[in-house]
């Protein structure tokens, strides 16, 4: 935690952490503290009248059966990102492991969508299922299927998982193949001279040894999936078509932003940061299993 | 590695008939590269397509389905997007001015928070003072405190300070980073106490030894931050929305969603497409030729 040999100066380590103490406290613990402060208070849209509420809202939004429906959507949504990205990248991680010529270039195209902005991406995928311009809704709407992802809100709902899952397969990729490279080439070789199929060493070596990594990646993949794909869901289908693609994190930007309902999405915030503080300390207590099996 | 387990699974394999461990080696042999290029094709085939409407012109575009291979109309769809912006429902400030928007930010972010992290873990690192600890972890906590969780409360600071619309108030609240602050902490633990021992001997003072030992130690940290962080910054998307109303102040993020509007068919898709290649092209070759320092700083470190 400490080192032994250290400098003397009594002002120099304070000016040192000045700049980032200041950010933090003006554009973090001060916001969060009133998100905290504004979920127990009950104001009206314009700030004419202030009154303690209690719990009250926290009550009314859990009670709420819209606030229920999207706590739903959103797991469903994070179930079906996490799976549609890790399976994928797994199994490809595993492939180009095995594969010594061309590793590097498959991994530079594969990568590429880490480096895309998710807004982008949503807008990327938006044009290739447009109903009336995009090539794979044609490819839809050619074996019969009435696709409009406007209208019909599983059809929006599928298009913001593929768009989020895309995105984040790059991430998940490069965390198996380096948990892969990780692996001791001596345990494969043992497994192969004693006859194990590729399938049964894949099962009883590499999947058990490749866990910490897997775990890592359900923890991250939560946080991505409820909190960095808002830009997907705001560029795409904006939460709709009638609220089908709201998200929790969708939901608090248009509660408090558009409809300026400050309690409400004050103690959403809430519940969302609590959500969060617990999904990094799962992630810390376990981290240190990430690179040492 | 692939060649030598194929190998030694046929010897492992007594009494089976030679054509079916022969058979068994091929499959390995291409099965990888089958499913590599389905990968490949699943990232890159809408890339391409993006690519080519961004070539094509709006006829072109909306007579379903539109062609795959690119049309005419390169050099005229990027010069209308980047000198002219969209002029369809919406009509977009150019989007040079966007991409400037955009260096900006991401420029600002990504150096503010390497100066502000390097300076601050080493604070934590290489002092002892009252309340070390106690700072260190505020700035663990904000780890725990992202925009999405407190989006009226931080608008409402930074529109009290007067920051909304301004570059200030668009990258300065983002420079905090705990991430790169316990990267670098994690980096200066490492450093031997012989090598400040020695420092001190000859005379060196804090300040000296931060510039002529911890910085050229950090050099491949800070190349792989600038990746990472560079993407962050250039990618922002809830901030921007939420700081910036003004249209001068778009980031070409932003730009796009409000050129795209509703995605309706009065959309200007050849130039959102050419808009989208630009916005695409900075973050996507930052990573490409940062790739090995990129992948160290993202797999390695154990934050």
């Amino acid at each position: 935690m400490q080192r032994k040999v250290i400098f003397n100066n009594r002002l120099l380590p304070y000016l040192l952490l000045a700049p980032q103490l200041a950010i933090t406290l003006v554009f973090f613990f001060w916001p969060a503290g009133q998100a905290v402060y504004m979920s127990v208070l009950h104001q009206d849209a314009f700030g004419h009248s202030v009154r303690f509420a209690g719990l009250d809202n926290f009550a009314a939004v859990l009670g709420d059966p819209d606030y229920l429906k999207a706590v739903w959507r959103t797991t469903y949504f994070s179930v079906a990102v996490i799976v549609f990205s890790l399976v994928p990248a797994l199994l490809l991680a595993v492939m180009a492991d095995r594969v010594i010529r061309g590793a590097t270039l498959y991994k530079t195209i594969i990568i590429i969508p880490y480096a895309i902005a998710p807004a982008v991406a949503g807008v990327l995928w938006l044009f290739l299922f447009n109903p009336a311009v995009g090539v794979v809704a044609y490819g839809i709407k050619a074996a019969g299927v009435a696709w409009n992802p406007t209208l019909d809100g599983a059809h929006a709902m599928l298009l913001v998982i593929i768009a989020a899952s895309w995105k984040h397969i790059s991430v998940a990729f490069l965390f198996f193949l380096a948990g892969l490279q990780a692996i001791p080439r001596s345990l494969l070789e043992a497994a192969s001279i004693d006859g194990a199929s590729e399938m049964r060493k894949f099962w009883t070596i590499i999947f058990p040894l490749l866990s910490p990594t897997t775990f890592f990646l359900l923890v991250t993949g939560v946080v991505y999936a409820f909190f960095d794909t808002f830009g997907i869901i705001h560029a795409v289908t904006a939460g709709g078509p009638a609220k089908a693609t709201e998200v929790l994190v969708y939901k608090v930007y248009y509660d408090g932003v558009l409809s300026l309902n400050l309690g409400g999405s004050s103690a959403q915030s809430v519940i969302l940061m609590a959500i969060v503080i617990a999904l990094t300390a799962i992630q810390f207590r376990y981290i240190d299993r990430k690179v040492h099996y | 590695m692939a060649a030598v387990p194929a190998a030694l699974e046929k010897s492992g394999q007594p009494g089976g008939p030679a054509l079916s461990a022969a058979g068994l080696r091929a499959r390995t042999d291409w099965l990888p590269h089958v499913v590599i290029w389905a990968g490949i094709l699943f990232t890159a085939f809408p890339l391409y397509l993006i690519f080519v409407a961004s070539t094509l012109t709006p006829m072109e575009i909306a007579q379903a389905p539109m062609p795959l291979v690119p049309g005419s109309e390169l050099v005229a769809n990027y010069s209308q997007a980047l000198f002219t912006g969209s002029t369809g429902r919406y009509l977009s400030p150019p989007v040079t001015q966007m991409l400037v928007n955009s260096l900006i930010m991401a420029l600002v972010i990504t150096f503010g928070k390497i100066l502000v992290s390097v300076i601050s873990a080493y604070a934590v690192v290489f002092f002892q003072f009252p309340l070390r600890m106690f700072f260190f972890w505020m700035i663990f906590i904000t780890l725990m405190l992202p925009v999405e969780v407190r989006i009226l409360p931080t608008y409402k600071v930074v529109s009290d300070l007067g920051m909304l619309n301004t570059y200030a108030g668009l990258t300065i609240p983002l420079i905090a980073s705990a991430t790169a602050t316990l990267l670098f902490r994690q980096l200066f633990l490492t450093i031997p106490d012989e090598l400040v021992e020695a420092a001190k001997i000859d005379g060196a003072g804090p300040m000296r030894f931060f510039r002529d030992v911890v910085l050229p130690l950090s050099r491949t940290n800070i190349a792989a931050l600038f990746v990472i962080l560079f993407i962050f910054g250039w990618n922002q998307y809830l901030w921007p929305l939420l700081m910036t109303t003004s249209q001068s102040m778009d980031t070409i993020v932003i730009g796009i969603k409000k050129m795209i509007g509703t995605g309706d068919a009065l959309t200007d898709w050849h130039i959102v497409m050419a808009t989208t290649m630009l916005a695409m092209l900075p973050p996507v070759v930052v990573v490409v030729l940062m790739q090995r320092a990129f992948v160290r700083g993202l797999v390695e470190p154990e934050k």
